[in-house]
């Protein structure tokens, strides 16, 4: 196998594997467009990496995380529903983004590869960062697992019961914030939630309780990263909408697959 | 009474978006104790639970717990979502790890021993208050606060629920806060009434606040239903089953 092509299998994996189980509770806590909204903040982090001469992944984490901090501060002060709130955010910050970048054209950057991803220029650098934040976010996740479980089920019932709510939603925002700046590489700002909703719902279809459902979101966006990235070298496809794609036939086959399964055991049964 | 004081509340007072909801609530709760609050629709009964459980901060006024009260909270309402796959055995031991016998026993307390694996979501109104009555036993708690504990249960759940309540504060001795709907719905093992209405317009013994005038003036005279007593010789568990009276065959003077 060509070099480009393991890293590239390597990055997606690594995103796929801590994208899946965050993605779990992306879909529980009704996140989808807050994750879309950070995702296209991240623009303006990137853009804010160029101008000040810092790392990109560091800015795209910065401006997250400020972003966040931001939308719980105009939660509680404004009467605007959450979404309409958000709907602003998203779409200013992401043309924020693309301003600042216009405003430096001396340095070429190739936004499609940000807007969409370049997974097949993944260098071993994007490697490291890749696994270090994944390793990093699922220890994290597995340290806070059972007080944000308790927080997603009743929040002031968690709240009663000593669960220092602030500190443990604060801990998710970062987590996402931190898998939004290396997925960004691997499916582009545009596609990013697409990889921590889609294999979560999918796992849905098949769990039995939380845990599983994590861990086999974790599976199906390793499946989705693999399925779209043989289809994009195949019939020569852009590799980040491949991969979502590929992640959204899998969805739409769930119901499928769990009955066919259902069908089997019955035969068996019988 | 020399019994331990556990909630003492004096001058609460809490103003949200303008309007008064707490004005100058004082309560206080003792040792095994069971008060319960009732009053008409934003009457602020749940605010001034929140203000209590610490979850909302008074304008004004103070608050006193004893130190390092435990307490089980039950609250209102609890719906999951079913993206979340979550078992009953799942859930109660979302506060805190706890042995498969000790899960056992606060789910057979409470008559819901058979739904240990059930999903959450499949639960009828009644099994959901009596799970979330488990997990706050399990909290061994001094203190229950339950908001609405009877609502979305029907008649004879209401009841049965309300006996089971009573048992626990038998049981564990613990102090019991609830809210109720309206006076009829209140527990016969009731200490003291609350009727709040921003403030609280008159306190006591079930029978003297039904007669209270500031309880007539806020209820009105309402026709007091009797409900239908009916002898049974038998009665039904959570699940339908028929269970012997504890009861029976002794004679109530």
């Amino acid at each position: 196998m060509d070099d480009f092509l393991l890293r590239a299998l390597l990055a997606g994996l690594g995103v796929a594997l801590v994208a899946g189980p965050l993605g779990a509770f992306v879909v529980w806590r009704k996140m989808a467009y807050f994750g879309d909204t950070l995702a296209h903040a991240a623009l303006l982090g990137v853009a804010l990496g160029f101008l000040l001469d810092f790392n990109t992944n560091l800015g795209v984490v910065v401006v997250c995380v400020l972003l966040a901090l931001l939308l719980v501060a105009m939660q509680q002060k404004q009467k605007l529903a959450n979404d309409t709130l958000l709907g602003i955010l998203s779409h200013s910050t992401l043309s924020m983004g693309l301003i600042a970048l216009a405003f430096m054209e001396t340095l070429r950057v190739d936004l499609m590869s940000y807007l969409f991803g370049d997974i097949l220029a993944v260098s071993n650098t994007d490697l490291y960062w890749i696994f270090g934040c994944a390793a990093v976010a699922l220890t994290v996740l597995v340290l806070i697992w059972r007080p944000l479980l308790a927080i997603t089920v009743h929040e002031e019932l968690a709240r009663v019961e000593g669960v220092p709510v602030t500190w443990v939603k604060l801990a998710l925002m970062l987590l996402i914030a931190i898998v939004i700046a290396v997925a960004m590489k691997v499916v582009g700002i545009l596609l990013i939630t697409s990889l921590l909703i889609i294999p979560a719902a999918t796992a849905r279809t098949f769990a039995r309780n939380p845990e599983q459902m994590a861990v086999l979101a974790a599976l199906i966006g390793c499946i989705a990263v693999s399925g779209g990235l043989f289809a994009s070298l195949e019939w020569d496809l852009p590799a980040g909408p491949a991969i979502v794609v590929s992640a959204a036939a899998l969805f739409f086959s769930a119901p499928w697959w769990l009955k066919l399964n259902r069908n089997k055991t019955k035969r068996n049964a019988e | 009474m020399d019994k331990k004081i556990l909630i003492e509340t004096r001058n609460v007072c809490l103003t949200l978006d303008g309007k008064k909801i707490l004005d100058q609530v004082d309560i206080r709760l003792h040792q095994g104790e069971i008060v319960t609050l009732i009053g008409p629709n934003g009457a602020g009964k749940s605010t001034l639970v929140r203000v209590i459980l610490g979850l909302i901060k008074p304008d004004s006024g103070e608050v006193r717990l004893t130190p390092k009260l435990r307490i089980g909270y039950m609250p209102q309402r609890l719906t999951i979502d079913p993206v979340l796959p979550l078992t009953v055995r799942r859930f109660l031991t979302l506060a805190q790890r706890c042995s498969e016998s000790k899960l056992l026993e606060a789910l057979t307390e409470v008559g819901a021993q058979r739904l240990l694996d059930s999903a959450m979501q499949t639960l009828s109104g009644g099994e959901t208050q009596r799970v979330l009555l488990a997990r706050a036993i399990l909290r061994d708690p001094d203190l229950l606060i339950l908001d609405e504990p009877v609502q979305g249960v029907d008649v004879t759940g209401q009841e049965e629920l309300y006996r089971l309540i009573s048992t626990i504060r038998k049981r564990h001795g613990c102090g019991i806060l609830m809210i109720s709907h309206d006076l009829h719905m209140v527990m016969s093992a009731t200490d003291q009434v609350l009727c709040l209405n921003r403030h609280v317009c008159c306190s006591g013994h079930p029978d003297s606040v039904r007669v209270d005038p500031s309880y007539v003036a806020l209820f009105g005279k309402m026709p007091v239903i009797t409900p239908y007593s009916h002898q049974h010789d038998h009665s039904h568990d959570a699940h339908g089953d028929i269970v012997k009276d504890d009861h029976e065959g002794c004679k109530h003077g």
